[in-house]
């Protein structure tokens, strides 16, 4: 075990933060929550230099466009983007974690040299159409049928929640190719342009009053045959190439993040004492949460370790995400305990001790500065980490099964 | 950056896996159980010979000259097979003998012979540890394994740490009133009236580097204790889960079960990396804080292996509540480690104001 990098990942490292140190700087100002073309177009821009300093899809294949960087680099990566307070992935979530690396190692020759250039300089948006009212945990439950019409598919049914859709250009979308009850061995994974006429978009608002996803309908919207990925009713394998990726290192950056929060929380509650009097309990809370982040880091360096020695994401991925995003909801419930009464309002207050709960903003150098607005952002948005990208119930019957080996109920 | 095991590593906790497996089987163990003496001398000296209590001594005082990493993957074992005795206080007690003599410090004589320290080495000395509590200074206090000890090192509230061995520690044995019955069959106790104050360690004085290496590593290494104790405890739901059957079909395949098991496994996993690390970054300082690295592991480490007993328990049902099953056994142990820690809350309070 060996937690010191080598002289190549240093220098990978040094590089990448002399870059961000010179670039962040020259970056447009933040868009608004909900302008969603203002953010495209921050998000893509972000995208576009990256790409041109060559460091977009950092843990693609160098046949798909990418980097090629080892698992070491990859989280050196997120690491460095995540201390300089980058921009995030964004919009381009779904094009740089999900569809380009299935189409990068399922997609035809055509494919890969159609889509992939245009997700790496941040030319074009992806959305995901996995989802439907009805499959959701179930997701080969999945009833969104595409029936062959020469060289079409004819698409009807539903999807949900679609991040981005509103400003996506295609969408990976799952369909029933097969009969009704074939499950995952009658699905098929698609491409389709979004401004194919059929296609509506409802967006949904969230309970942080976000519209940060939509409900897709779909009459009779028409896709060539050459839109497929991998074969006509193995879309199900195709599908779990995607989701290995997004149980990879798609977290690291918010686990960072969450170690920054917690300093601040730290540094604000012992500015204005605040947590003075309780017998030490609030401290304890800090210092558990803490201690719990610091285990998931390590956690992440033996799951990064396994992927360089076995070059798969593994299953401990899983295990993180467990733990993380429960941790990630408690984290939320110290901000609001921080805050008092300026956590009732989601407006930006000033920090005063004049709020219930006494804060300050910011704690001192190397501390960012809290808002009332961000913790309230933080706690009312943990609420969606355990539902996303897999239960916490389905994430415990996976690591039930596949690790523990528990019997299938 | 390359955080699993080496082969020399896996290696190591086979090795010891192997030893635990012959000498440790757990229904041997287990005929010492409500026994005065726990703790047997020649299963001790095996211990010491495999290098157990001088991994990271150095070679030219006869140890092995490992790091901190290596003694938490063979701790994690010596955890998992419930070994018991005062194995992470005789690591800790070589690890001082070496410093002391290495540094050509002056320690009482009887802490050079090999009734005292020195033994620890080798396995031929037992040594234990007490905390002397913050109130009442010498005593009425609980000392485990008493009978079984050649040495014992004070640790005081301020970390500082003292040596009573030879007659010392006999006078003390002599009028000790042991604990009929222990929490932890395995851990036997004794009610010690009046502690004396024992010799000053060199270095071992409250912020010296003796006393807080102590304080350090024995964070560390109780927390492997417990990590490969929470890993067990997991490993016996889960063969209990795939082979009891109820309602036609074995329990393991009901969710309310397998969420139980799945949680076991996210605590034994996460307090692991997290021991490893913290052992690692006393190896490698530069990589972060080893201090609060180890305060964070061993807590979790702690709690996860009072909660993963406790599932255990649950998940054996009727069954986990007999003494025949050995999940209380866990339960217990777990207790004895996490008192050791002192208060887990305050662990967390250096955790907090570490980071």
């Amino acid at each position: 075990m060996d937690l010191r990098y080598t002289p190549a990942e240093e220098q990978f490292r040094a590089e990448l933060r002399a870059w961000l140190a010179a670039t962040l700087p020259t970056l447009p100002p933040k868009p608004k929550a909900d302008d969603w073309p203002g953010r495209r177009e921050y998000d893509t821009h972000w995208q576009r230099r990256l790409f041109d300093a060559g460091y977009a899809g950092v843990d693609w294949p160098t046949e798909g466009g990418g980097r090629g960087a080892s698992p070491v680099e990859q989280l050196i990566y997120v690491e460095e983007l995540e201390r300089a307070h980058a921009p995030y992935v964004g919009v381009n979530f779904v094009g740089l974690l999900h569809a380009g690396p299935t189409v990068a190692v399922e997609g035809t020759p055509e494919q890969r040299a159609r889509y992939l250039p245009k997700i790496l300089r941040g030319d074009e948006v992806w959305c995901q159409g996995f989802s439907e009212p009805d499959a959701g945990s179930d997701l080969a439950a999945l009833r969104t049928r595409a029936v062959r019409d020469g060289d079409d598919y004819v698409i009807n049914g539903s999807k949900i929640w679609t991040s981005h859709a509103e400003v996506a250009d295609f969408c990976e979308m799952l369909v029933r190719t097969g009969p009704e009850d074939s499950r995952h061995k009658g699905i098929t994974w698609l491409i389709v342009p979004m401004d194919t006429p059929g296609i509506d978009i409802r967006p949904l608002r969230t309970i942080a009053g976000s519209t940060e996803f939509a409900e897709l309908f779909l009459d009779d919207v028409r896709v060539p045959v050459a839109n497929r990925v991998g074969d006509e009713d193995d879309g199900w394998r195709v599908t779990m190439v995607t989701l290995s990726f997004e149980r990879g290192t798609a977290f690291v950056g918010e686990l960072l993040q969450s170690m920054e929060l917690l300093r601040a929380i730290r540094d604000a509650a012992a500015a204005t004492g605040s947590a003075d009097g309780d017998g030490g309990r609030f401290t304890a809370r800090i210092g558990h949460l803490g201690a719990e982040l610091d285990a998931l880091w390590a956690l992440t360096r033996r799951n990064v370790s396994q992927a360089a020695r076995t070059g798969v994401p593994g299953i401990g991925g899983s295990v993180f995400k467990l733990a993380f995003s429960e941790l990630r909801q408690r984290l939320g419930e110290l901000g609001m305990d921080l805050v008092g009464t300026a956590g009732l309002s989601w407006d930006e207050l000033p920090p005063s001790g004049e709020w219930g709960g006494a804060w300050a903003a910011g704690g001192g150098p190397g501390t960012v500065a809290l808002t009332n607005a961000e913790l309230v952002d933080t706690w009312v948005n943990g609420f969606s980490r355990t539902i996303a990208a897999g239960t916490s119930q389905i994430q415990r019957n996976i690591v039930a099964e596949r690790i523990l080996g528990l019997p299938k109920g | 950056m390359d955080f699993e095991l080496t082969d020399d590593q896996r290696s190591l906790a086979d090795l010891v896996r192997t030893i635990v497996a012959g000498r440790f089987p757990l229904d041997r163990t287990r005929r010492a159980e409500e026994a005065r003496q726990v703790v047997d001398a020649d299963d001790w000296a095996a211990l010491g010979e495999a290098g157990v209590f001088s991994l990271t001594v150095p070679e030219d005082r006869g140890g092995v000259g490992l790091g901190l990493a290596d003694a938490a993957v063979v701790f994690e074992e010596l955890g998992r097979g419930l070994v018991p005795g005062p194995l992470v206080a005789s690591h800790l007690a070589a690890g001082v003998w070496a410093g002391v003599v290495a540094a050509g410090s002056e320690l009482p004589e009887l802490a050079r012979s090999a009734d005292g320290l020195a033994g620890s080495v080798d396995g031929t000395a037992v040594v234990g540890a007490v905390r002397r509590p913050a109130v009442g200074n010498g005593g009425p206090l609980l000392v485990e394994h008493l009978a079984s000890l050649t040495a014992l090192v004070v640790v005081d509230p301020d970390g500082g740490l003292h040596l009573i061995a030879g007659d010392d520690l006999a006078a003390v044995a002599d009028v000790a009133v042991p604990v009929d019955r222990s929490l932890d069959p395995l851990t036997p106790l004794a009610v010690v009236a009046d502690l004396p104050p024992g010799d000053p360690i060199p270095g071992g004085e409250a912020g010296g580097s003796v006393a807080a290496r102590w304080t350090r590593d024995h964070r560390v290494l109780t927390g492997a204790l417990c990590a490969g104790m929470a890993a067990a405890t997991c490993g016996l739901a889960v063969d209990y889960a795939k082979g009891r059957q109820q309602f036609g079909r074995p329990i393991g395949s009901f969710q309310a079960v397998k969420h139980l098991c799945a949680d076991m496994l996210v605590r034994a996993e996460t307090a692991r990396a997290a021991v490893e690390a913290a052992a690692v970054t006393a190896d490698q300082p530069d990589v972060g804080d080893p201090d609060r690295a180890a305060a964070g592991a061993a807590m979790l480490a702690a709690e996860a292996a009072l909660a993963n007993a406790k599932s255990c328990i649950q998940v054996h049902g009727g069954m986990g509540f007999t003494w025949e099953v050995p999940a209380h056994l866990y339960l217990m142990r777990a207790r004895v480690l996490a008192t050791s820690l002192g208060r887990l809350d305050a662990l967390a309070e250096t955790v907090a104001a570490r980071y």
